[in-house]
Formats: structure tokens, sequence, C-alpha cells
């Protein structure tokens, strides 16, 4: 056996600072200690009626005291789960900080996830107290309580619409904390108490793991697994300070929120703004500038395509402008990822540029105060890096796993090499095992996944945890990703192709929502695209093509002709065995509810290739056009069977 | 929480359990008679749906209620007060608001400006105190302001605020327009087709705030509707028309069996049983 390599870092911690974490070895502790040292201080920013609502540190604890004391009235006892279901609000943060207070575990749970698999999950949980934002959330609750014996209470946020709801398990937050303050009323030491039995090694959160192959898992992450992972990943970006602002728009069961909005909140102090509805997030982000941002690729993608088609869409001097701006951008931040110094004239023309044409963009994607963004999840094409870090914006890679509370590497400032997912944070340990397998070691890994004994053994073995994605180490210590050891095609004659790559190229064009590249066992690369509807939409109105749906639009000729110009476009950046030779255009967006994608957006590459077997196996059979059987649900609830006609477009392998 | 939840809207309690009462209302345009001899009370908290085929004269009635007709015989009390005589302006004032089965806002003016212009029946301040801006006519205006973004929170077109109304899908005009309605603090709303056009995600929403005005503030309102599955699952009480006439008043479930409604609404048998059955 090869030695592996090993790269470790030393911390920059010191004795003291050892000491004074095991003091403040939970979230509700931290919380106590951050408002007497904060006060007054703003810690959440809420907009209501249109304005930006104001909630002070001290506030903040006083809110969750109530909680606290609320859930204790309900019957709360130590290591019970709170499940929470709703858009990110102080609420669900006063929650879930009750729940750890009282030695329970808060389990986030994605807002939009259907009522079938939300009684799943929160079953599996085993929570006994859920809280819902609001109606919609709670009519998912009640409609699957058969299947929830283990609920015994539902506390509602926002009662709106609700008026003839009565019962028995619905509590409103108001009257929650009205119980709390009554019974802390009578025992005020109670809630301090309850702080003090925490231990830095029970069990916090349960994640939900976004997993692409099959059904979620619950990571257990300890207080002692978050916190370390915020200073580990404090000690190398020191990019975050108490004045900031960050803007909260991630779902909250993600851990990349976790990991911002909740661990680093409270180990720093800024301010966490929440948008008014998730539709105004964008406008709220620009009002806001936040100073840094955690967000996944399709956040980064959207914004350049948004940017993208507003420029498509100016006048021919505007467009001009930009399209050469972009030219001196790309050739400066190709120089910087090389280690080459950058002449002094193209300085200056990006100077110029920075002026004219970046600052302004930025600013219209409510960037321009943005010290530092950071790509969680998957990762982002180097395309889309190259375009950020030419306007100037110091945009990072992140690699991590749920199992390691998030994040285990990042890009380093000044040595963003965007092929690569950056270097180790403090405290952790790197390595590629003899078969490719990326595996990671440090405070934060995971305690296991909950009920899944066997699950856990496959990820954890000797303290070290197997992330099932394939890589190698970089002589300069960064890590390079191929892709999910699962996700890997392998060509009829063995050439072995990363899908990812190709995806993020394909998907570089405003027209492009998603992309997915296959071709197991096959002789060449194949795709199913789906069109961005909103942006071919443009893109056909403004050439008078008329459509009705997604569906009619997704299949017509002008529109196929759009993609293959894409492909071949795509193809001519590639090697011969990598070119994508069919591809077609599918009638319909993936979409989690279809299982095609996770709720962070990921495909689900199996269960895609299992569904539409039918029509990969018309791409290989030479076939030209495919009828396909979709049964459709209208928003009445009528069942509709159509059969689209699609056409597979075809590509010489030269070009 | 909104404040539609703890009644601070409904602009006063009504003294009387009738709150508007139409006696033998006749309205001719020249020959033509629009409605005729028409009679009908509604209630405290009521919803009163009016249906009938197109041209039965509903929308006239309303027109009559808010003082855009002149009918030539008959008696309108509104609170205990002979409204018919009174000109439009003087019955919004007393808390008569409607929606128009043709949106009619104010296209190139912004959605908080639209609603905003619901409240002018409620500024007091003189041009002077305007003028001068600080003190009285800046607590006025955030006190206006306070209200539209209730009206604003309540309807859900937060994303919308500063867009211009005419730039805006169908849909959301629509809830505008519902909007400017409320912003008068009206202890009567006349809807006029408020649903027309919509998609059933609209149509939802629509029947989610005409319930939550009904049920949490106990606004009284008529609504004209031709979507009978709305109607039928809404209203209190229907009453149908047809050539002017009243044909028809009673509780939905007996509108439907009605056998003059039946035959009269789409002038064969069984299309109304149908039409409701299907829905």
């Amino acid at each position: 056996m090869s030695r592996p390599i090993v790269l470790e870092r030393a911390a920059p911690s010191l004795e003291a600072r050892e000491a004074y974490l095991r003091e403040l070895d939970t979230f509700p502790k931290r919380l106590l200690h951050n408002a007497e040292r904060f006060g007054d201080r703003v810690a959440f920013r809420e907009k209501e009626f249109g304005i930006w609502q104001e909630i002070t540190w001290r506030q903040y604890l006083e809110h969750v005291r109530a909680c606290a004391g609320g859930l204790l009235a309900l019957g709360m006892r130590r290591g019970d789960v709170v499940a929470l279901v709703g858009d990110n609000r102080p609420e669900l943060y006063y929650l879930a900080m009750a729940a750890q207070a009282l030695g329970g575990v808060s389990c986030g749970m994605y807002q939009d996830t259907l009522a079938e698999q939300l009684a799943e999950l929160v079953d599996f949980a085993d929570a006994r107290f859920v809280f819902c934002e609001d109606q919609e959330q709670v009519d998912k609750v009640l409609a699957m309580e058969g299947r929830l014996p283990k609920v015994e209470r539902v506390v509602v946020d926002d009662w709106r619409g609700m008026w003839r709801y009565h019962h028995p398990k619905l509590v409103r937050f108001s009257e929650l904390q009205a119980l709390g303050r009554e019974l802390l009323a009578r025992d005020p030491d109670r809630f301090l108490q309850e702080v003090a039995q925490g231990r830095g090694d029970d069990v916090a959160i349960f994640c939900l793991t976004s997993g692409t192959t099959s059904l979620p898992k619950l990571a257990m992450l300890s207080h002692r697994n978050l916190l370390a992972q915020g200073e580990n990943f404090l000690a190398v970006e020191p990019h975050v300070s108490p004045q900031d602002e960050f803007v909260s728009f991630l779902p909250f069961a993600w851990i990349g929120e976790q990991m911002i909005s909740y661990t680093l909140h409270q180990l720093v102090g800024f301010v966490v703004n929440f948008p008014e509805e998730p539709e105004t997030a964008q406008r709220d982000l620009r009002e806001i500038g936040p100073h840094f941002m955690f967000a996944p690729a399709r956040i980064y993608e959207g914004l350049h395509s948004a940017a993208t088609v507003r420029v498509l869409d100016a006048g021919p001097v505007r467009r001009r402008v930009y399209e050469a701006a972009m030219k001196v951008a790309g050739r400066v931040v190709d120089a910087q990822a090389a280690g080459n110094p950058v002449p002094w004239w193209l300085r200056a023309l990006w100077w110029l540029g920075y002026w004219t044409v970046y600052r302004p963009l930025l600013d219209k994607m409510g960037l321009v105060r943005m010290r530092v963004a950071w790509n969680g999840g998957a990762s982002l094409g180097p395309d889309y890096f190259r375009f950020f870090r030419g306007l100037g914006l110091n945009l990072k890679q992140i690699y991590g796993q749920t199992e390691i509370a998030g994040i285990s590497c990042v890009h380093r400032d000044g040595q963003v090499r965007f092929w690569t997912m950056g270097a180790p944070i403090a405290n952790t340990e790197i390595r590629v095992t003899e078969d490719g397998q990326i595996i990671s070691r440090s405070p934060s890994v995971f305690l296991g996944y909950y009920k899944n004994p066997e699950a856990t053994r496959r990820a954890l073995r000797d303290g070290w945890l197997y992330s099932g994605d394939t890589g190698v180490l970089d002589p300069s210590g960064d890590i390079i990703l191929f892709d999910r050891s699962d996700d890997i095609i392998a060509l009829q004659d063995g050439t072995r192709v990363p899908p990812r790559v190709i995806e993020d190229m394909l998907k570089f064009t405003p027209y492009v929502q998603h992309a997915m590249v296959l071709g197991e066992g096959k002789p060449y690369l194949a795709a199913i695209l789906n069109i961005d509807f909103q942006n071919v939409g443009k893109w056909a109105e403004d050439r008078g093509i008329a459509y009705t749906s997604y569906m009619d639009l997704s299949q017509k000729p002008q529109v196929l002709d759009l993609l293959q110009q894409l492909v071949r476009e795509t193809n001519a950046r590639l090697q011969p065995t990598w070119r994508v030779r069919a591809f077609i255009s599918l009638y319909k967006e993936f979409h989690p509810d279809d299982d095609e994608l996770t709720r962070t957006r990921k495909l689900r590459r199996r269960h895609i290739l299992d569904r539409y077997r039918d029509l990969v196996e018309a791409m290989y059979a030479g076939a030209d056009r495919f009828q396909a059987t979709v049964s459709v649900r209208y928003e009445d609830g009528r069942v509709a069977t159509l059969h689209p006609l699609l056409e597979i477009r075809r590509l010489e392998g030269d070009a | 929480m909104n404040a539609y939840c703890d009644g601070k809207m409904t602009g006063g309690v009504p003294l009387v359990d009738v709150i508007l009462d139409v006696r033998h209302l006749n309205l001719r345009f020249a020959g033509l008679v629009a409605v005729s001899d028409l009679s009908f009370a509604l209630h405290a908290g009521e919803l009163l749906g009016i249906i009938g085929p197109n041209g039965a004269g509903k929308t006239s009635v309303l027109n009559c209620i808010n003082g855009f007709y002149r009918p030539q015989a008959g008696r309108i009390r509104f609170l205990d007060r002979d409204i018919t005589r009174l000109p439009p302006h003087t019955r919004a004032a007393l808390g008569i608001a409607r929606t128009f089965q043709n949106i009619a806002l104010y296209p190139h003016m912004t959605v908080l400006q639209n609603i905003l212009s619901g409240r002018l029946v409620h500024m007091r301040s003189s041009l002077l105190a305007c003028g001068v801006y600080w003190g009285f006519g800046q607590r006025e205006v955030l006190r206006h302001r306070e209200r539209v973004e209730e009206i604003v929170d309540f309807l859900e077109i937060e994303a919308h605020r500063d867009a211009r109304v005419g730039e805006l899908p169908y849909g959301i005009q629509k809830k505008v327009e519902l909007g400017r309605a409320l912003a008068m603090e009206p202890r009567l709303l006349l809807l006029d087709e408020p649903m027309a056009g919509m998609t059933v995600d609209e149509k939802l929403d629509m029947a989610r705030y005409i319930l939550e005005l009904r049920e949490v503030q106990g606004l009284p309102m008529i609504l004209i509707e031709h979507d009978m599955g709305v109607v039928m699952d809404l209203c209190d009480r229907v009453l149908v028309m047809d050539y002017g006439r009243k044909i028809a008043e009673g509780l939905p479930e007996e509108i439907q069996n009605h056998p003059d409604v039946i035959r009269a609404y789409l002038g064969e048998e069984h299309g109304l049983a149908e039409e409701v059955a299907g829905r």
C-alpha cells in the first residue's frame, strides 16, 4: 500500500482559547454570552410591512427563553427532537435555539417538501414537536396526521387563514411564548439550569443530507462539531467581522445556511437579515448589500444568467462595451489564476472596466459591498468563476459534506485556482485513498446517521469520513474533485468521463437550465437538456416565434437549432471522446417533486436514468424521433396523458 | 400577524343588523329596463352572491348602490340612512367601496400609489399642512402608509410594491384593485367579478381573501361572479336575476335546486344544475 498524502494544517488556536471554547461548548451558552457581550446591538433584521424591523441580542435571548419555557410547559424532555418547517424567520431560530437549550435536537426541513415526504422525515426523526411557519406547512402536517403518531404539538407562527382550525395539537407561537413566560415567572432559574446541563457532545441538530443517490439521511451533529467547524473555518477565512451584514435566504435545513446564520452568527455576531418574502429576496439583498455570502452553485448560475439576458437585451453599443470589458476581465483572471503577473496596461484597462461595467453590474446584483462569496454544495463551472472574479468579486469554492458540518476545504485568498476545491481548513486532514476516494478527518466529523448504523459504518471508518467523491491532491495542497465516484461515466471503450464538467459548460448560457450528460457503457456521450423557460421564452418572443407552454417551446425547431449550436460550441472546447454526440430537449424541467433533483437542486442521476430509460435507449438506437408518454396533473386535479414527439439531434464527432 | 386578525380594520361595528336595504329598485335606459322592482337586504357580516345570465342587470345594481346610476324609482338605505339621492363620493365616504369588472386602476402609478389613492377619503391635512410636511402632514402620511402596508401584507403583493400597475400581470392587478377598495376601510364591499379571467391558483387566492375578510373582519360584501363553484362555496345567500328581475333568493343549496333558476338561468333544463354539479 502506497503511503497516502497527508496534509495537516496547524491550528492557530492557543491554549487559552481552547479553555474558553470548552466553557462555551453549546449554542445556548454562546447565546447567553452574546446577549451579555452585545446587549442592544442588532442580531436580526426582518423586513415586515416594508420596513426592516430590528431584533437585538438581548431580545433574541428573551425570545429563546420564552420559547424554551413554552416547550417545557408542553412537556419537552431532554433529547426530544423539534422539526422546523418554513422560510427563514427569526422565530425559526428562536425555536431551534430553545430546543437546544433544553438538551433537545433541532431538525430543519426543506419548506418545499411534499406532504408525504415531510411526514416520512418527521416521523423518522421521531420529532415530538413540529414548528410550522404558516398554513401551508400546517396543512401538510395535518393531512398526514395519521402517519405522525409521535408528533404531540404543532407550533404555528403565522395563524393567517386558519380561523377555523381548532385541532388540539395546534399551538400559536405567541401562546407558546406566553406559556413559557408564565412558567419562567414561577421558576426563573429553570432556563439557566437547563442550559448548564448541556454538553458539547450532545447532539444539536439533525441535518438532512442531500443524498443524490438514495433517500435522504439524517446526519447527527453535536454542538462541538458545529462550533469547531465555525472556529476552524474562521481561522483560515478572516473575512467576517461583527459589523457585517448577511442576508439569510437559503433554506435553514441546508448545512450551509446553518453554518453561517446559526454557527458563525453566534461566533462572530454580525447582523442576519431576513427577506420579507422569498419573492423579494433579490431586492432585499440589494437593499442590504451583504458583506459575504455562502450559496450553492444555482444561485451564481441564476445571477449570471439574469445578467447575460439583460445584456443581450441592451443596445448594440452597450453590448460591445460589455463584451470588450468582459474580455479584459477574463484575461486578468486567467493571468491571476495561472500565477502570472498582470501587465500594467491590462490592469489599467480592468480599472476602467471596473468603474464603467463591472461595478454597476455588481451593484445591480446586490454584490457591490461583498468582500467574499463562497460557493458550496456542487462545484461551480470554471466559466462562472471567470465571470464573477473578472468583475472583481472574490468568489471562492468551498468543499465539504453535511457529515463534516459543511466545510472541509476552501480557496485561500490569492490562490484561487478555480479548477480546485481549495485547501483544508484548520484542524482538518484530507487524504485520497488508493482507489481515489476523498476522505477527511476533523473535530467536525459527525456522530453518525440517525437510526441508520449501516450507512454510518460505510461513511465513518476509524474516525475518517468517507465522502464517496473521487479526486486527487494537487501538488499545491489543494484538492481537485472529479465527481461523485458513482457518477463518473465509463464509456464502452473504458474512457472515464466526469459528467459534471461537461454539464457546467453546457449550462453556461442563459438558455440551458439543467443538463445531464450520460453514456455509461455506451459508445459515446449524450445529453438531456432543460431549456430555461424564461430566457428561451424571451429569445423566442424577440424572434417572433409563438409558443404556448414549456413543452411546446422546448420542441420548436428554432430552439433545437439554438441548442445544437450551443452543444457544438461546447464540443469544440472538449477532447473528442468527451464530446456530446446526441441530445434532446426535454419536454419538462427537472423538479425535486418528481425526485429528479435534490432539494438543493442537484441532479439525481440514477433516478433520471430510470425515469427516462426508453428515451435514452432511443437516443442510442439511432432514432431521430421519440414519442414520449407523459401524464400531467393540472392545477384543478385533472390528470391527462400527453404524447409529445421529441426530436433527437445528432452532432458529428469532429465538431 | 396582520391587522386583519385583531379586527383593527373593521371600521366600527354597525349598530343595525341590516346593512343595506334595497326596495323596489327600478332602472331604465330610455326604453330598456335594466333593473325592475328589485328588493333585497344585506345583513351584517353577510356575503351575498348575485348571479344571472349576461345582461341580467347585476352590474347595474352595484352601480345604483354606489351611485353611478340614479334609479328612476325605489329606495336604497345604507346603515339606516337613505342614500338614494347621494352622489358617489359621499357614498364612498360613508364606507361603500367596490372593485370593477374591467380593472380601473391608474396604470402609470405604482402599486403603493394606487392603494394609497384609496386612502384619499380619509385624508384630512390641508394643502398648507401637506406643503409644510413636517409635523401633522408627516404623521398623516405615515399613518396612511402603515394601513397600505397592512393591505400589501394581506394580499401578499410585497414583491410588486414599487412596480407600475400597467406592467403587472392581470391577476396581480385584480389584487391591487381589491387592495385599493380595502384602503377605504369600507363598511360594505361590492365585488364585480373579482375572479374573471384568473387562473385556478389566483382564484383560490382571491377566494381566501374574500373568506378572510368575512370571517375575520365581518365585512359585508356583495359578490357578482360567473364561476358557480365559487359562488356556491363562498356565499351565505344567493340572489338570482334575469332580465332585471329577481327570480330567486336563498341559501346556495336552495338555489341549486330551484326550478325557476334552472329554467331561466341558461334558458334550458338542467343547465345550472349541471354546471353546479360539474364544478
